[in-house]
């Protein structure tokens, strides 16, 4: 019989952290960690960091290993069995061109991010934490990329993913933000990622549209989105954990702590309008209107978590309300900004049909008949007398959020909204009071944003015209872009139903 | 305004007795079925027990099996060798 009994979860999980670190006798602290200081971040006791998932090193790679088994006997027999073919409908793939195109890339500087952090931060657990992500978001990467190859066999729009990460105007607004935090010092970043972003924001991205992907018969996308997604809960709990050490810390931290929560739920909120605008419309199948979703994550979960951390003295972030009030227009502005650049956009874009446009009425019955609706049908007229209505000017965007100044003030949904800065002899623009206040706080920083559109009048993407800057983009013309009807995608799409409905006799 | 405490898991064979645990522990727990998933809610805290997850599959599990169905969660947690839970304490 073995007398030895078994150590706890909770004294193998302190035996991994404790004592893993050493005091260094030829080289100073602040030598070795030279990024921890300069935030102004106090901390006094490292060993009062509690992470609440107490995963070993042994039981993460177990656990990981099998997710992988998991996952990627999907995707292969997603690949093997002609997945693509089960899908509802060619339009959905749209919504997953934008989401490889747009997020998957943001799992990769993620990693990068934590790993970076995983050297910098001083104290043991919570770089033991930060190294188990970094390595997750590499995983996360890695799944998705393997999607992406076998929807770029059949689809368009997905063949230069990087090149075009890196470049396509609306493209710059999910990398500016990862950019952003990763140029950020290491405290900020962690309350960047891992607490705005991974437990304020990340399930209104990952719960409803990937339970929309499983209800529009996309295997694959289903399984990345859940798998990174049960990584996720530890990274959310990382998150919650750093808010909540840096607080007990050091009261000082609290207004340098506000500061970031205030300014990356806003840069959250402003990356997510596009998944508003994939659920409201780009899933042919629906789960619930980006308003709803925002009600169960943001008002019901967000409200519990900030009444949680309020006895630390920290408050709900600064314009939540104005946020909660956009989520009735958001959608509909973001999609109507697509239609009119279609030409310019690595995806394709529609006018949602009369069922569609009741159901975003029932959805939003304060806004959408009065100020969506009637835009919507108009754009259809006139594309039934041939004259499809393109914006051929560039637009001017939002220094902070990248994004095309679309968004109207808050309370008038018939005014754009504009706000302005100067600093050292410039003008800077936004659309917005939250972005504005993000540059106010740090105009040298943000006075360096590479803006697409500024870079193609300096003359720095290829040249004058659209198409130049489109090849710029290593777009194909007339094959990633415009209309879904009449589209590469949709006549292949067409040819494969047909063939269904020939067998089927 | 009521804190929810709340959990999400895949919608799969293996999740299933994990959340059929779940409810029966945690009176008032309420379940919202969606396409993939199942988020479970309860007012304050909400707690897998890995004695009621045994009893249901007929061998040993270890709480940290769930990290294989999770999607989601709102809560503080705390996890030991018998249990998994997320509680809103303040």
């Amino acid at each position: 019989m073995n007398a030895v009994a078994k150590l706890g979860l909770k004294q193998r999980y302190s035996l991994l952290t404790r004592g893993l670190d050493w005091e260094p006798s030829y080289q100073s602290k602040s030598a070795i960690y030279p990024y921890a200081e300069f935030e102004g971040i106090k901390i006094h006791d490292w060993s009062k960091w509690e992470d609440p998932f107490r995963l070993t090193m042994d039981a993460y790679w177990k656990f990981q290993a099998e997710k992988e088994r998991k996952l990627y006997a999907v995707l292969d027999s997603f690949a093997q069995n002609n997945g693509q073919m089960g899908l509802t409908d060619a339009r959905y793939v749209n919504a997953v061109k934008l989401f490889l195109t747009g997020v998957s890339p943001l799992e990769y500087q993620a990693h990068r991010g934590f790993a970076h952090v995983g050297r910098h931060i001083p104290g043991v657990g919570p770089r033991v934490a930060a190294q188990m992500q970094s390595l997750d978001e590499l995983r996360h990467v890695q799944t998705q990329i393997h999607t992406l190859s076998h929807y770029n066999k059949f689809f368009d729009g997905l063949h230069e993913f990087p090149h075009m990460h890196d470049r396509v105007w609306y493209l710059s607004v999910p990398k500016s933000f990862f950019d952003d935090a990763r140029t950020a010092g290491p405290f900020e970043y962690f309350i960047a990622i891992g607490f705005a972003f991974e437990y304020v924001l990340t399930n209104l991205l990952f719960v409803p549209f990937m339970s929309g992907a499983a209800y529009n018969g996309d295997l694959a996308t289903v399984t990345f989105g859940f798998s990174a997604q049960s990584d996720e809960s530890r990274h959310m709990t990382l998150g919650i954990e750093v808010i909540k050490f840096l607080l007990e810390q050091d009261p000082d931290n609290l207004p340098i702590v506000q500061k970031w929560v205030d300014k990356w739920f806003w840069r959250g909120h402003r990356v997510l309008g596009l998944v508003a605008m994939m659920m409201d419309y780009m899933l042919p199948k629906k789960i619930m209107s980006w308003r709803e979703a925002w009600e169960i994550y943001f008002t019901e979960a967000g409200g519990s978590l900030f009444q949680d951390l309020s006895r630390y003295g920290l408050r709900v972030p600064k314009y939540a309300d104005v946020a909660t009030a956009e989520a009735d227009h958001i959608s509909h502005q973001n999609w109507a900004v697509f239609y009119q650049y279609t030409h310019a956009a690595g995806f394709h874009t529609w006018l949602p049909s009369a069922e569609e446009m009741d159901w975003l009425s029932e959805k939003y019955p304060t806004t959408f008949d009065k100020y969506y609706r009637p835009r919507f049908e108009m754009w259809g007229e006139m594309a039934k007398e041939g004259k499809r209505f393109y914006n051929n000017a560039l637009p001017q965007l939002c220094t902070t959020c990248q994004i095309p100044m679309a968004y109207t003030e808050p309370g008038d949904p018939t005014t754009i909204s504009f706000r302005h800065s100067h600093y050292k002899g410039d003008t800077y623009h936004f659309c917005s009071d939250g972005c504005k206040d993000i540059f106010d706080n740090e105009p040298e920083k943000y006075s360096q944003s590479w803006l697409p559109v500024h870079q193609i009048f300096q003359g720095n993407c290829g040249g004058a015209s659209v198409e130049e800057v489109l090849k710029w983009y290593r777009l194909n013309l007339g094959a990633d872009n415009l209309d879904q009807a009449g589209s590469p995608d949709q006549a292949q799409w067409d040819a494969w139903m047909e063939a269904r409905r020939r067998v089927a006799g | 305004m009521p804190r929810i405490a709340s959990l999400t898991l895949q919608d799969t064979d293996t999740a299933r007795p994990i959340i059929e645990a779940i409810t029966e522990d945690n009176p008032g727990a309420t379940v919202h079925s969606f396409p993939g998933i199942v988020k479970i809610d309860r007012e304050g805290s909400l707690t897998v027990r890995r004695e009621s997850v045994e009893s249901r599959i007929g061998r040993v599990w270890d709480p940290q099996e769930l990290h294989l169905s999770i999607v989601s969660m709102a809560g503080n947690v705390d996890e030991d060798d018998d249990y998994f839970s997320v509680a809103w304490t303040n």
